[in-house]
């Protein structure tokens, strides 16, 4: 009816600045989830390394048992809100009416990652202050920024792994595959106990994970301490595997199974 | 090029058939109204409009364009339903949501205005009573300055006002030129606003005419009496007043006369099986 073009949507970057927006203030509006994103990694700190006094008082040690538990905080954050999050909203009235709207699924994509990020980072400020406060965790300036930047890239493929979970389950069934993926990834991937306590096969297997990949980078990043070489080609052909498998299972969304 | 092409559309869900063989066409500029029972398959017709499923067969198009790419629901307006606002937005916020999405939006101090909500809008939309959030929910479905409007049931559950206040909004959008494509439960609601009928059962169309068509059809009487062996008769005629009449005068011992509107479901029969119930007048 009027003279603008209507033959093609909004630019990409625009409409993912609105979804973030849009995701932002209702995922802040429920207090609950931002606050269980910021305790439970927290409280893990408190009980798993504060207490031992062998990796606390040690520098290396007690940064990387911090820069571990901050992957594993992501890791968690990521598939659960993605994994269990997106599977609720499926369910909800307001989702069809959202995927009427004139956007492919890139943009809605796109925020949920950068959404994923931002409250990461609130999960990951109290983790880094206990680690400041007690245990002999150190990082320069340079380095804190680094891994802040490593661990937002590493989260990518997690975001997008709960997607994948997300928009392929319902979210009774995306809630314990969440778990079955996350915790044996988590250990595989060293998060919980330092790789190198670990025997041969492990060892080898850990490092195709993309758990480990993200660890070993974060670790170079805050600490210095090298990754093996092929951490980076590892995250990123889990994180391209991730990009196909999320767009095919939100392709394959039709909201709501009726039977 | 039609506004809604729909061809030979089926849509199955596991064992049940939501949409058989479906076909029907929406011309620029048309108010139509899609009436049916619940489950009669009107919002599936509608998700394969606006691109949220895919048919199992068949061909969809919106302006001559699949309404799977996004693109193409540049031109369309669509309803949330009642419930689905999300709750901890607020009502300006969810406007301005949906109104990045298009070039040229109706400003949102403009859109609120024009649906009486001006007052609302730093409300979260779970505050919203019923009403206000119907014709919230309307004013999304205009915001982007739509050419085509799918609406699912827009005034369940509102008030006369309420329901009068959106049915105005709607002629206006109508006679700015924009495409109406409603569904509804409500015969009155039909009858208020389309110009054209669909009439949707189990996944058919069991007609599409003009209204005055359907009405014909649909506004039959059901005239009960018991005559003198003590049998209870049922008659569906078009015109009780003139088969009263005829009764009477033809001297016939009846009791226990009973006249009523005949049933959107009864309707829908008639439109079924055009073999009419036993002793009915056509």
């Amino acid at each position: 009816m009027s003279a603008t073009d209507r033959t093609r949507t909004q630019p990409f970057l625009a409409l993912s600045w609105l979804h973030l927006k849009y995701q932002f203030l209702e995922t802040v509006r429920i207090p609950i989830a931002v606050l269980g994103n910021m305790l439970f990694p927290s409280l893990t700190m408190f009980f798993f390394v504060v207490p031992q006094t062998g990796v606390a008082n040690n520098p290396l040690f007690a940064t990387t048992a911090v820069a571990g538990l901050s992957l594993f905080a992501v890791c968690s954050a990521s598939l659960f809100t993605y994994g269990l999050g997106v599977a609720e909203d499926r369910q909800l009235p307001f989702y069809p009416f959202l995927r009427s709207l004139p956007a492919g699924p890139g943009p809605q994509m796109v925020a949920r990652v950068l959404n994923g990020g931002i409250f990461s980072l609130f999960g990951l400020l109290p983790l880094i202050i206990i680690g400041w406060l007690f245990t002999s965790a150190t990082v320069t300036l340079g380095q804190l920024l680094a891994g802040i930047g490593t661990i937002l890239a590493v989260s990518v493929p997690f975001v997008l792994l709960g997607m994948t979970i997300g928009y392929s389950l319902s979210a009774k069934a995306a809630l314990p595959v969440v778990q079955i993926v996350l915790f044996p990834m988590a250990f595989a991937g060293g998060l919980f106990l330092p790789p190198q306590m670990f025997p041969g096969w492990l060892d080898a297997i850990s490092q195709a994970t993309p758990t480990r990949a993200g660890r070993d980078l974060l670790v170079q990043a805050t600490t210095g301490a090298e990754a093996y070489a092929l951490a980076l080609p590892v995250l990123a052909g889990w994180t391209l595997l991730f990009v196909v498998l999320a767009t095919v299972a939100y392709r394959n969304d039709e909201g709501r199974r009726f039977r | 090029m039609s506004a809604v092409e729909v061809r030979g559309v089926t849509r199955r869900f596991g064992d049940v058939v939501a949409l058989d063989d479906v076909s029907l066409e929406v011309g620029h500029g048309e108010l139509v109204g899609m009436l049916g029972p619940n489950g009669a398959g009107k919002s599936t017709l509608l998700s394969l409009v606006s691109g949220q499923r895919r048919p199992d067969a068949g061909v969809v198009r919106l302006d001559g364009r699949d309404p799977r790419e996004p693109a193409t629901r540049m031109v369309l307006g669509l309803t949330p339903q009642e419930t689905g606002l999300p709750a901890t937005l607020r009502v300006r916020e969810v406007i301005d949501f949906v109104a990045g999405h298009y070039p040229d939006p109706v400003p949102t101090g403009e859109l609120l205005e024009q649906f009486g909500l001006a007052d609302l809008g730093k409300r979260q939309t779970g505050a919203l009573s019923g009403g206000q959030k119907r014709r919230l929910a309307v004013a999304l479905s205009l915001v982007g300055r739509p050419s085509v409007v799918l609406l699912d049931e827009p005034t369940t559950g509102l008030d006369v006002s309420g329901r009068t206040a959106l049915w105005d909004a709607i002629r206006q959008y109508h006679a700015d030129g924009g495409t109406v494509l409603l569904t509804s439960h409500y015969l009155e609601e039909v009858q208020a606003l389309a110009e054209r009928v669909v009439v949707v059962d189990r996944g058919k169309v069991l007609a599409d005419d003009s209204l005055e068509t359907v009405l014909r059809h649909v506004g039959v009487r059901r005239v009960l009496l018991t005559d003198a062996a003590g049998t209870r008769q049922e008659h569906l005629v078009p015109d009780s007043d003139a088969f009263v009449r005829d009764l009477v005068t033809s001297g016939t011992v009846f009791r226990d006369l009973e006249i009523r509107g005949a049933s959107l479901e009864e309707a829908f029969g008639q439109l079924v099986n055009h073999d009419t119930p036993e002793g009915a007048v056509r």
